[in-house]
């Protein structure tokens, strides 16, 4: 789950690391008045679950207060369209403003979970402000990797290491194993997969603040972070998507027409694969889980069905956990509820096959079943 | 033969009193595997389906009845303290079933696990079977497997059945097959399978299917050009997944150029492995590959 820049910039304060002065506003007249209080300069930020932000005008820097005022006004009444979104883009709510920094120096650092070394890594270079995945590309000799052992913790003499690769000197050098743990100590107190700030900054004066902040929590420590989940923005995410999630099913609207039900993560990726092989578009990704009941599968066919661009279904069940007869009564359930008439193309093998194929069969649904995936990406095709 | 479990596997079920737990170690012990004990905190001295003692600790199912691989069902706030409980208790093969265990309670409970004598595999993965030893140690259907001579292994639970359906509809038969697992931190690599694989008499040849995300197929690519002698087949899910979104699998989620499935087929390409073009093939791809060395008439 992804937090809004100024919920982690909130965070981050309460942990002792530098932010900017500033305020999250959701009207063009509050945004004024805050960059009054500065003296009329200001930064405006636009507050989105997406990256790519500065370059899609998502950053603005005012140089009245009546320039922060237009500044809001423009970011608040459109959706944001970074190269990160979908044309739609992404609604924008609210605007952090922020003083101006005074730069003297811009680096980059991200706490991540390296899935090779199997712990916490800190990332660093001094190019910060730029894109890291081009900087990754194009110098990654210039990214220094500070594997972190998740015993020990975040040691002083990594911090000073890593200060050293950054150039720092003087009071910045001295501040930055202070400002490295407590960033460490932001990610592993609040299960965090990704903490980022791009750029971190020395100011003119030679102090260390986060100029930007980038938090993503570990959806799977939801259990024990109530305080996060209490952080989640709804409108930052694809409404589908977000029907789904709370329904605790695993799903991704994607651009095609074919509606994929699912049970399995792999098996479910697979099936999209199969379904583009053969020049069919998938609408989704679905997977339904091992062990759901009628009413979840019939929950997960109706999030397909409401998808206006959903032309055809093709259902792919592995029966396992997951009976086969339960996933057609689920679909029959969602298919009637919803009065769709749409085609459905089913594939079932394994517990129970036989009951789900007679239920389907009897149930007067516009059903195609299909023994193989070829036979079945096959017969979806031919359904479009 | 096979790798990692057979006939003389003794099974510890870690959650058996719960419902998957429950379900599944029945299923388990009615393929043939040899369950001995179950554990669940406060149910012991108690007998699961009247047959399996239940222990309130690994300690004590260790004293009674000799274990020697544990299979964890305990939900996923529990689950990285029954890992250890049973690293701690010398249990030297865990496979942990749960999906949805906190990254950073795997880096924790990795980290205590290196340099011990045990082999965990998972989490979020549906375990071990050998279909010749009759022996299975997760949450495959046995029905669909084959005793045979071809190695499976995979990040995906559905996906390898579907995989192992392919082969056992052609007489195609398995002889072990591992679910490493779906999340970002696992316990036994796909290079570590491989190696287990390459050295394992009743194997011929291996079917590896890895998915988007991280980095590694790529170590697998090198482990095939650099040591693998057995021929391998290998296919990559995730080509329609767009970047950033977590397809399901926690570790399933494009991050850079590496985690993606274009690059992930370019490696084992590169690296002499038969390339599974689509999920629909892989019966088909490995029965040429087969015929082709020699393997199969």
């Amino acid at each position: 789950m992804k937090l809004h820049e100024y919920q982690a910039k909130e965070i981050f304060a309460r942990y002792g690391i530098a932010v900017p002065q500033g305020r999250v506003v959701a009207t063009a007249a509050e945004a004024e008045s805050v960059a009054e209080g500065f003296g009329g300069r200001a930064v405006v930020k636009a507050q989105v679950h997406a990256g790519g932000r500065g370059k899609a005008g998502g950053v603005k820097v005012a140089q009245s207060a009546a320039d922060a005022a237009d500044a809001a006004r423009g970011m608040l009444s459109a959706s944001l369209v970074t190269n990160q979104t979908g044309p739609e883009g992404v609604p924008v709510n609210q605007v952090l403003v922020e003083e101006l920094a005074d730069i003297a120096k811009e680096m980059y650092l991200a706490l991540t979970v390296d899935r090779v070394e199997r712990c916490p890594v800190l990332l660093v270079s001094a190019s910060g402000g730029m894109d890291i995945e081009e900087v990754a590309e194009s110098s990654p000799e210039s990214i220094h990797s500070e594997p972190i052992d998740p015993v020990l913790g975040l040691m002083p003499f990594q911090s000073r290491r890593i200060a050293r690769r950054l150039g720092l000197e003087a009071g910045a050098a001295a501040a930055a194993p202070g400002l490295l743990s407590a960033l460490y100590r932001v990610f592993v107190d609040n299960d965090c997969t990704l903490v980022e700030v791009n750029p971190l900054i020395v100011t003119g004066d030679g102090r260390l603040v986060a100029l930007d902040a980038k938090i993503s929590v570990d959806d799977d420590a939801m259990f024990r972070r109530p305080e996060m989940l209490a952080l989640r923005d709804t409108t930052q995410e694809d409404e589908l998507e977000a029907q789904a999630a709370d329904l605790d099913i695993a799903y991704v609207n994607l651009d095609g027409d074919v509606g994929c039900l699912v049970n399995g993560a792999g098996l479910a990726m697979a099936t999209l694969d199969v379904t583009s092989s053969v020049g069919a578009a998938p609408a989704n990704f679905l997977d339904v889980g091992g062990g759901a009941s009628v009413d979840k599968v019939a929950s997960a066919v109706g999030i397909i069905l409401s998808d206006p661009k959903v032309r055809r279904v093709l259902v792919n069940v592995f029966g396992g956990i997951l009976r086969c007869d339960i996933a057609a009564e689920g679909i029959v359930q969602a298919y009637r509820n919803t009065g769709s008439g749409l085609p459905i193309v089913v594939r079932m093998l394994g517990t129970n096959v036989d009951d789900g194929k007679r239920i389907l069969g009897e149930s007067g649904l516009p059903v195609v079943f299909a023994e193989t995936l070829s036979e079945a990406a096959e017969a979806i095709r031919r359904a479009g | 033969m096979g790798i990692l479990i057979d006939e003389n596997t003794r099974v510890m079920v870690q959650g058996i009193t719960g419902r998957e737990g429950g379900f599944h170690a029945r299923n388990c012990i009615a393929y043939g595997a040899n369950v001995v004990a179950g554990v669940t905190p406060g149910r012991g001295g108690t007998l699961f389906d009247d047959s399996v003692p239940v222990f309130n600790s690994v300690d004590e199912a260790i004293a009674e009845t000799a274990p020697n691989m544990a299979l964890i069902f305990v939900p996923p706030p529990f689950a990285a303290d029954a890992i250890v409980e049973s690293a701690d208790a010398g249990i030297p093969l865990i496979a942990c079933i749960t999906e949805g265990v906190p990254a950073l309670d795997m880096v924790r409970a990795a980290r205590y696990l290196e340099g011990k004598a045990v082999r965990l595999i998972g989490p979020n993965c549906p375990g071990l079977i050998n279909p010749g030893a009759r022996c299975k140690v997760g949450i495959m259907p046995g029905a669909i497997h084959l005793p045979g001579r071809v190695g499976i292994v995979s990040r995906s639970g559905t996906l390898t059945y579907e995989a192992v359906g392919q082969l056992t509809g052609l007489g195609l038969g398995q002889s072990t097959c591992v679910g490493i697992g779906g999340d970002p931190i696992i316990g036994t690599s796909f290079v570590e399978v491989l190696r287990l694989f390459e050295d394992d008499g009743a194997t011929d040849a291996v079917v590896l299917i890895g998915e988007i995300g991280g980095s590694m197929e790529q170590d697998a690519a090198a482990c095939i050009r650099d040591e693998m002698s057995k021929p391998v087949a290998a296919l990559v899910v995730g080509a329609s997944a767009p970047p950033g979104k977590r397809m399901g699998h926690a570790g399933a989620i494009i991050t850079g150029e590496s985690a993606t499935a274009e690059a992930k087929v370019r490696a084992f390409r590169e690296a002499g492995a038969v390339i599974i073009p689509t999920p629909a093939d892989i019966g088909t791809t490995t029965q040429a590959m087969l015929q082709s060395a020699g393997l199969l008439s």
